[in-house]
C-alpha cells in the first residue's frame, strides 16, 4: 500500500516535470522573448541587451531551465516582467481567492449535485426525475458567459441585491470577499452541479439495476436501507474522481466566469498574463495548476482504494 | 393432501414496444406448487422462466407490468400487494438464491453483514444469537471456518463459495419457498454437483418447497419432483420428472432432450432446426409451429390448450401429443458418431510448452525472458494429425484457454515450441510470424456477442479474413462471402445484417463463416457452444462436424462440457492447474480405469435422467496455484497415496485403451480401485 503511494506520488513528479519541460520550451520556441515584449518598440541595441542581461537571457536555454527549476523546487518563481514583482507575491492572492471560490462553490455544489443525482436516479422517468432533468440539461447547455451574464442583469441590475463584479483589490480579506462571491458561485455551480448530478444519476440507476439490488430487495430489505446500504457506496465509488477533477477545474478552470464577474483568481491571472506576454507567469500557472491537477487526482484515486474493498485486497495481495 | 404453498391463475406479464403494443412475455400462465414440493421450470432463454419465477415473489422487473392474472401465496395476491407488506414475505416466507451469486452479493458488505441482514430482518434473535445462527448457517451450507467466512467481502470468495453464501443468506428467514434461478449455472462440474447435493439435502432437512429454474435438463432432473417445460412464455409441459424427462409428449420436450449429447451415448445429437420466436412476433397458432416436425395446417392456425391427461399425471399444450405416447426412450438416442479421416500427417506439435502469467521484472523485460518458477501452463506435449478432433477438457483455471491463445500467438510462451506442419516454428510472437501461419491457425471465440464488432455488417466481418488473406475485391469478394455464408446456412439475406440483428445461434455461424473463410488448417474452438441454448447448440456441433468433413480441417476443441467434448472429439486430454493428466482416444478417455482426476470429472457429471445419480468422489475445493512439486492433483485427489505424490511428478503410463495415464498409481490398481466404486 505505501509502496503503492510512494509509486503514485514519483509519478507525479515526473508528470510534472514534463509539463515543466514542455511550457519551457514553449516558452523558447515562441517568437520573441521577455525582453522584446517588454520593451517592445525599444526593443533593439543597448537597451535590449540591457536588458538580456539583467533577466539573464544572455545564457544557454538548457542552463536557465536548469536555475528556474532550481528555484521553483525552493518555491521561488522568480520575477513576473510587467510589475517586475516577485511571481510568489503575484500568485499568493490569487491562489486564495480561487480557493475560496472553489470551496464555496463545493460546498454548495456537490451536496446539491449529489442529492438532485439521487432524487432523479430513484424517481426514474417519474415527475421529479423529468423536472430536475430538464432544468439540468438547460443549465449544462447554456454557456457561462451568457448565464453569469443574465444573473448580472436580473441580480445585480435590475434587483441590485449584490454587486455585479468585484471590484475589491486582489488582497483583500476572506470577510470582505464573500458578499461578492455568491454571483460567481452561482454561475459555476449551474454547470458543475449538472454535470455532476447527471453522472451520479446514471450511476446510481446503473447500480439500482444491478443483481445484488434486485436480491436485497427479494430479501425483503427495505426501500430507504437498501438505498443506503446497498446503494449509494457503490454508485457513488465512480463520483469521487468526478469530484476531483471538479475541484481541480474550478481552481484554474473557470476562466470565463472569473473574466465575466472581474474576478480576481488564477483563471483570469492565466488570460491577464498571456495577453501580457508575462512569460516567466504563465510558466508558473502552468506548473502550479498542473501540480494541483496530480495532487487532486492521486488522492481522488487514494480514496477509492481506500473505500473499495475489492481494489484494495488486490492491492494488498499484491 | 398437500396444500398449495403457491397458486399462479392465468399469469400473463408483459411490456409495452415502442410502437405501442402491448407483448406478453407471460401468456397465461396458471400452476401450483405444493408444499415440500420441488418443481423445475426449464427453457432456453427468452422461454419467461426467469420472469415467472420473479413473480412468485411479486417482483416485476422494470419496464414490464402485470397484464392479468395473479400469484397467491397461500391466499394472499403477491402481484397486488404493497411493498411494505412484501418486505415481510421477501426472505421470511419466500426466498429466492440468484443465478449468479458473485453479482448478487453486494460488493461492498461483507458476508456476515448480508446474512446478518436477513436475520435482523426477519428474526427477532438479539445480537449473539444471531452471530451464533450466521455461523450455523454458513457450517449448513458446508463453508469451512465460518467465522472467518463472514468477514469476508464477497470477492474474495470462490464461484462456488458465494453460492453457498447465497443458500446462507436464502435460508435465514426459514423460509416455506425457495427460488432458484439458475442456481448452478456458471460453476464447474463438480461444484455443480456439490451444489445441486447440498440443495438436495436441504429440501429435505427443511421440508421448504423449491422452484428451480434452469436451462439445464441435467440439473433439473437432479432436483426435481415435478417439472414444468416452458416456451416463448407459455407452459407447453407440465408433469413428473420421470415421465417428463423419459418419455416427454410435446415435440419441443422431445427434440430438446435429443439434442443434448450424453455420455451414455456417444456422437453428435440431433439439432433441432430455428430458434425460439421473439416475444410478439406469433399472432396465431402454436408457438412451436416453425420448428415442429409434426406441424400440421391445424397447428398454424389455431393455439392448443394446456390439456391435463389423467393416466399420465400431465398437462401438454400440443394437439398431436397421442403420437409422441409410445415413443419409447430408445427412440432418443438416434445420435450420429463422428468419423473423422484422421490422416497419420502430424500437422502440429506442442512440445514441452509453458507458459506463464507472473509479471515480468523490469530487467527480464528487457532480456525478453519469462522468470517462473511454477508457470500457469507447464510442460504440455501434444501432437496433433491432420483432420483430427483434438478435445481439452478441464474446469475452469485448467489452463484450457491458455493454451489455445499460446497455439494462436496471442500469448507467449515461456518454454518450449510449437511446431506447425512437422518443420515450421511458430514464432512465441505474433508479430513475428508469417502471415501464412495466421492464416493456416484460425480461433473461434466462446461469446459471438463479444467476438463479433456491433458495429459491421456480417458481410465487412466475413469480408475482413478474404481481403486481408487473399487479397479479394469487388464482386469476386461478395461472391466469396455469400459462399461462405451459405456454407453454414446463411444466405446472401443476411450479409446487410448486424450482430445485435441474430440470433445467438446465427451469431455463432456468423464467428464459424469467419473463421473458415480464412481456409485455415486448423481452428481453435474455445468454449463455442457454451453461450447457446441446448438446441442450438447442437446444431452449431453439427454444423462444425460437416464444414470439417467438407474440409478436412483440424479441430483443437476446448470446453468444459465432457459430454459435448465426447461427441465431437476423436481425441482428449484432460488437464488440471495447467499439467496434463490424462490422453487418449476420447472413446477410452471416457472408461473407466482413468486418472483419478477424471474419474472426479466423470463422476461429476449430470445426465437428463432422474435415474442417474452423479458421484461425488473429491471435495470441490479451489485452488488458486498449482503446487510447487510433485502430482498437480495432489490437493483434491481421492486415491493419493502420500509422500511420493507430494515430491514426484507422476510418471506416464500407458492405460490399457491406449489412453496415457500420468500417475504414481498403477494402471492395474487403478482398475481394481475405481471397479470396486
Amino acid at each position: 500500500m505505501l509502496l503503492l503511494v510512494l509509486k503514485r506520488i514519483l509519478l507525479g513528479f515526473i508528470t510534472l516535470f514534463i509539463v515543466s519541460l514542455i511550457t519551457f520550451s514553449g516558452v523558447e520556441v515562441l517568437p520573441g522573448d521577455a525582453c522584446t515584449t517588454y520593451l517592445e518598440r525599444e526593443a533593439y541595441g543597448a537597451a535590449l541587451e540591457a536588458c538580456y542581461e539583467r533577466l539573464g537571457l544572455n545564457t544557454p536555454a538548457h542552463e536557465r531551465y536548469i536555475s528556474w527549476a532550481a528555484g521553483v523546487l525552493q518555491g521561488d518563481f522568480g520575477y513576473s516582467l510587467s510589475g517586475e514583482m516577485r511571481i510568489n507575491d503575484v500568485l499568493g492572492p490569487r491562489v486564495k481567492n480561487s480557493m475560496v471560490l472553489a470551496s464555496a462553490s463545493i460546498l454548495i455544489g456537490i451536496p446539491i449535485a449529489l442529492l438532485l443525482g439521487i432524487i432523479t436516479a430513484l424517481w426514474r422517468d417519474k415527475l421529479p426525475d423529468i423536472i430536475i432533468s430538464t432544468i439540468t440539461i438547460f443549465s449544462m447547455t447554456i454557456p457561462e458567459f451568457i448565464s453569469a451574464t443574465l444573473l448580472i442583469l436580473i441580480v445585480a441590475i435590475w434587483l441590485e441585491w449584490l454587486p455585479g463584479i468585484v471590484i475589491v483589490p486582489t488582497g483583500v480579506s476572506i470577510s470582505e470577499l464573500l458578499p461578492n462571491i455568491i454571483l460567481p458561485v452561482i454561475a459555476i455551480s449551474m454547470i458543475m452541479t449538472a454535470h455532476m448530478a447527471r453522472m451520479v444519476r446514471s450511476s446510481v440507476i446503473q447500480v439500482m439495476a444491478s443483481d445484488y439490488v434486485q436480491m436485497a430487495i427479494l430479501k425483503g430489505v427495505p426501500y430507504w436501507k437498501m438505498v443506503f446500504k446497498h446503494v449509494l457506496p457503490n454508485a457513488l465509488l465512480p463520483a469521487i474522481n468526478v469530484v476531483a477533477l471538479t475541484i481541480a477545474w474550478l481552481l484554474g478552470g473557470v476562466v470565463v466566469t472569473e473574466v465575466v464577474f472581474n474576478y480576481p483568481g488564477l483563471g483570469r491571472l492565466v488570460i491577464e498574463s498571456i495577453s501580457n506576454r508575462d512569460l516567466p507567469v504563465v510558466q508558473a500557472l502552468a506548473i502550479i495548476l498542473a501540480s494541483i491537477y496530480v495532487s487532486i487526482n492521486l488522492i481522488a484515486d487514494l480514496m477509492t482504494l481506500m473505500l473499495n474493498p475489492r481494489l484494495k485486497s488486490l492491492q494488498i495481495k499484491k | 393432501m398437500d396444500s398449495a404453498v403457491q397458486t399462479i391463475n392465468n399469469l400473463t406479464i408483459g411490456f409495452t414496444s415502442q410502437k405501442g403494443k402491448q407483448i406478453s412475455i407471460l401468456k397465461n400462465i396458471s400452476t401450483t406448487i405444493k408444499k415440500g414440493e420441488t418443481v423445475g421450470i426449464v427453457g432456453e432463454s427468452g422461454s419467461g422462466k426467469s420472469t415467472l419465477a420473479l413473480a412468485m415473489m411479486g417482483y416485476v422487473k422494470h419496464g414490464l407490468y402485470t397484464i392479468s392474472g395473479e400469484c397467491l401465496f397461500h391466499s394472499n395476491n403477491l402481484l397486488e400487494m404493497k411493498n411494505k407488506d412484501l418486505e415481510n414475505i421477501r426472505g421470511r416466507k419466500i426466498a429466492m438464491i440468484p443465478q449468479n451469486a458473485g453479482q448478487s452479493l453486494t460488493p461492498n458488505l461483507k458476508i456476515g453483514y448480508q446474512i446478518d441482514e436477513a436475520l435482523k430482518l426477519h428474526t427477532d434473535l438479539k445480537k449473539e444469537e444471531r452471530d451464533k445462527k450466521i455461523s450455523e448457517l454458513l457450517n449448513k451450507v458446508r463453508l469451512p471456518s465460518p467465522e472467518i467466512m463472514a468477514q469476508r467481502y464477497p470477492h474474495e470468495l470462490s464461484g462456488g463459495q458465494q453460492q453457498r453464501v447465497a443458500v446462507a443468506m436464502a435460508l435465514a428467514g426459514n423460509p416455506e419457498l425457495l427460488l432458484l434461478d439458475e442456481p448452478t449455472t456458471g460453476l464447474d462440474v463438480t461444484t455443480q454437483a456439490h451444489v445441486l447435493e447440498l440443495l438436495n439435502f436441504i429440501a429435505k432437512d427443511t421440508g421448504t418447497s423449491m422452484v428451480y429454474v434452469s436451462h439445464d435438463l441435467g440439473a433439473i432432473a437432479q432436483v426435481s419432483d415435478r417439472v414444468i417445460v416452458m416456451y416463448s412464455g407459455e407452459i407447453v409441459l407440465d408433469g413428473p420428472v420421470r415421465s417428463i424427462l423419459k418419455n416427454p409428449i410435446h415435440p419441443y420436450t422431445f427434440g430438446l432432450l435429443k439434442s443434448i449429447p450424453k455420455l451414455t451415448s456417444p456422437g453428435l445429437p440431433d439439432s433441432m432446426s430455428g430458434s425460439q420466436p421473439q416475444p410478439g412476433t406469433i399472432k396465431t397458432g402454436c408457438s412451436f409451429y416453425e420448428r415442429c416436425n409434426l406441424a400440421e395446417d391445424n397447428c398454424k392456425n389455431n393455439s392448443p390448450t394446456l390439456e391435463y391427461i389423467d393416466d399420465l399425471n400431465t398437462s401438454v399444450r400440443c394437439f398431436k401429443y397421442k403420437e409422441l405416447i409410445n415413443v419409447k426412450e430408445t427412440n432418443l438416442d438416434t445420435v450420429k458418431s463422428i468419423n473423422n479421416d484422421v490422416l497419420q500427417n502430424e500437422i502440429l506439435d506442442i512440445s514441452k510448452v509453458s507458459i506463464s502469467y507472473a509479471k515480468q521484472k523490469f530487467i527480464d523485460q528487457l532480456l525478453n525472458k519469462i522468470d517462473d518458477s511454477n508457470p500457469t501452463v507447464k510442460d504440455i506435449n501434444i501432437n496433433i494429425n491432420k483432420g483430427e478432433t483434438l478435445a481439452l477438457v478441464g474446469e475452469s483455471g485448467s489452463g484450457k484457454s491458455t493454451i489455445l491463445k499460446s497455439i494462436a500467438g496471442l500469448l507467449k510462451t515461456k518454454d518450449g515450441m510449437i511446431m506447425f506442419d512437422k518443420d515450421k516454428v511458430l514464432s512465441n510472437d505474433l508479430k513475428m510470424r508469417d502471415p501464412g501461419f495466421l492464416r493456416a491457425i484460425q480461433l473461434i471465440f466462446q461469446n459471438p456477442d463479444e467476438s463479433l464488432n456491433p458495429n459491421h455488417t456480417v458481410e465487412e466481418i466475413v469480408s475482413q479474413p478474404l481481403r486481408l488473406y487473399f487479397g479479394l475485391k469487388g464482386d469476386e469478394l461478395k461472391q466469396k462471402i455469400i459462399e461462405v455464408l451459405e456454407k453454414v446456412r446463411l444466405g446472401e439475406f443476411y450479409l446487410t445484417r448486424y450482430p445485435r440483428q441474430l440470433s445467438g445461434g446465427e451469431k455463432q455461424r456468423v464467428a464459424v463463416a469467419r473463421a473458415f473463410a480464412a481456409k485455415p488448417d486448423i481452428i481453435l474452438c474455445d468454449e463455442v457452444t457454451s453461450a447457446l441454448d441446448v438446441s442450438v447448440q447442437a446444431a452449431v456441433l453439427n454444423l462444425l462436424q460437416e464444414l470439417k468433413e467438407d474440409f478436412g480441417t483440424t479441430y483443437i476443441f476446448v470446453s468444459h462440457d465432457l459430454a459435448v467434448v465426447r461427441a465431437i472429439s476423436d481425441r482428449v486430454a484432460v488437464l488440471y492447474q495447467g499439467r496434463l493428466c490424462e490422453i487418449g482416444p476420447s472413446k477410452n478417455v471416457y472408461q473407466l480405469p482413468s486418472h483419478p482426476y477424471t474419474e472426479v470429472l466423470l463422476g461429476a457429471v449430470l445426465e437428463p435422467d432422474p435415474d442417474v445419480k452423479p458421484k461425488l468422489v473429491a471435495e470441490d475445493i479451489v485452488e488458486e496455484k498449482p503446487p510447487e512439486k510433485g502430482c498437480s492433483f495432489q490437493g483434491r485427489c481421492p486415491r493419493i497415496l502420500g509422500d511420493i505424490c507430494k515430491n514426484e511428478v507422476p510418471p506416464w503410463q500407458i492405460g490399457e485403451n491406449g489412453n496415457s495415464i500420468r500417475c504414481h498409481i498403477k494402471v492395474e490398481d487403478l482398475k481394481k480401485q475405481q471397479n470396486i466404486n
